[in-house]
């Protein structure tokens, strides 16, 4: 990055505002739409950060995959399952989310103690040395991550058959066809896809 | 200069405590999907910080990251094809009334 240090400064603090502001809306609005897109927003604001810290690339993937895939099929699972049902009360649940964020919270100061109290070993070359990051990233990914590139297009394709496998309906066989009736529908297929269960109110 | 790296380490600690916050105590499965996204970003946010302040030569952090961005797009598709299926048998999302595995 060419920019000046001021500038880096100023656009970090304000995307990490965002940033917080747009998770927390994400995990605490009650309504599954407003949190989906802001959870693209989320997802900008990361694509904005790897920018500062001189990645081009994954920052392009980021806005590509998560914002253009992750964030649009998760908007069509809530309309898939988009029934607003009122959840129904439980005694004592504020017991629970109490605790859950009294241990977030000793979480953050724990990790935070970590973070300010190690002596890091900062490289002393500038971060911009690398001019074409997407030149250093396809070396590494055909010489020395080769293998788990190659893996990654099977965990890719295993994921691509398993969800099409799991969210498929299911076909229940047709019992009553008769064999006369089957050599003259030998060319469709001997099933039939279980009638539409009626989900509206 | 060196202040940076513990302001992008502190910010995706940040980042992970919402999303554990998000996933233990979120009701609509589809939330807990949201949450883990969060969590998987926070990661990426770490490696690529240590990519950048501690080792600018090899960006190894930055394949790391190009890493788990797969394994979080496979990840969704599955979790949200789960979600669709057990929807489709249970007629609910609410995260209380799955109990298909408690003994």
């Amino acid at each position: 990055m060419n920019l000046a240090e001021g500038v880096q400064s100023v656009s970090l603090i304000i995307l990490s505002a965002m940033l917080i502001a747009a998770a927390l809306g994400v995990v605490l609005l009650s309504n599954i739409v407003y949190s989906a897109f802001l959870l693209g927003g989320v997802f900008v604001c990361i694509s904005g950060i790897y920018i500062l810290l001189n990645a081009d690339f994954v920052a392009a993937a980021q806005i590509l995959i998560y914002v253009g895939a992750i964030n649009v099929l998760i908007l069509f699972a809530i309309m898939l399952v988009n029934k607003t049902e009122d959840f129904k009360s439980i005694p004592r649940r504020w017991i629970r989310n109490g605790s859950t964020a009294l241990v977030c919270l000793g979480l953050f100061a724990l990790l935070s103690t970590m973070v300010l109290i190690t002596p890091w070993q900062i490289s002393t070359t500038s971060p911009a040395v690398i001019d074409n990051t997407m030149v250093a990233l396809g070396k590494h990914f055909f010489s020395d991550f080769l293998l788990p590139f190659e893996l990654a297009s099977i965990l890719l394709l295993i994921a691509m058959i398993g969800a099409i496998v799991l969210a498929r309906r299911d076909f229940i066989p047709d019992i009553s066809v008769k064999s006369s009736e089957l050599t003259s529908t030998a060319l469709t297929l001997p099933e039939r896809p279980r009638e539409l269960t009626n989900t509206g109110k | 200069m060196a202040m940076q790296l513990q302001f992008y380490l502190l910010l995706s600690a940040a980042l992970f405590c919402i999303g554990i916050f998000g996933l233990v105590t979120s009701r609509n499965a589809v939330r807990v999907l949201m949450s883990i996204e969060l969590l998987l970003n926070a990661v990426n946010i770490n490696l690529m910080g240590f990519s950048n302040f501690l080792d600018p030569g090899a960006i190894k952090g930055q394949v790391f990251t190009v890493f788990v961005i797969t394994v979080a797009a496979a990840e969704a598709a599955v979790g949200l094809a789960i979600i669709l299926a057990i929807y489709r048998n249970r007629q609910t999302i609410d995260m209380e009334q799955f109990n298909l595995l408690k003994w």
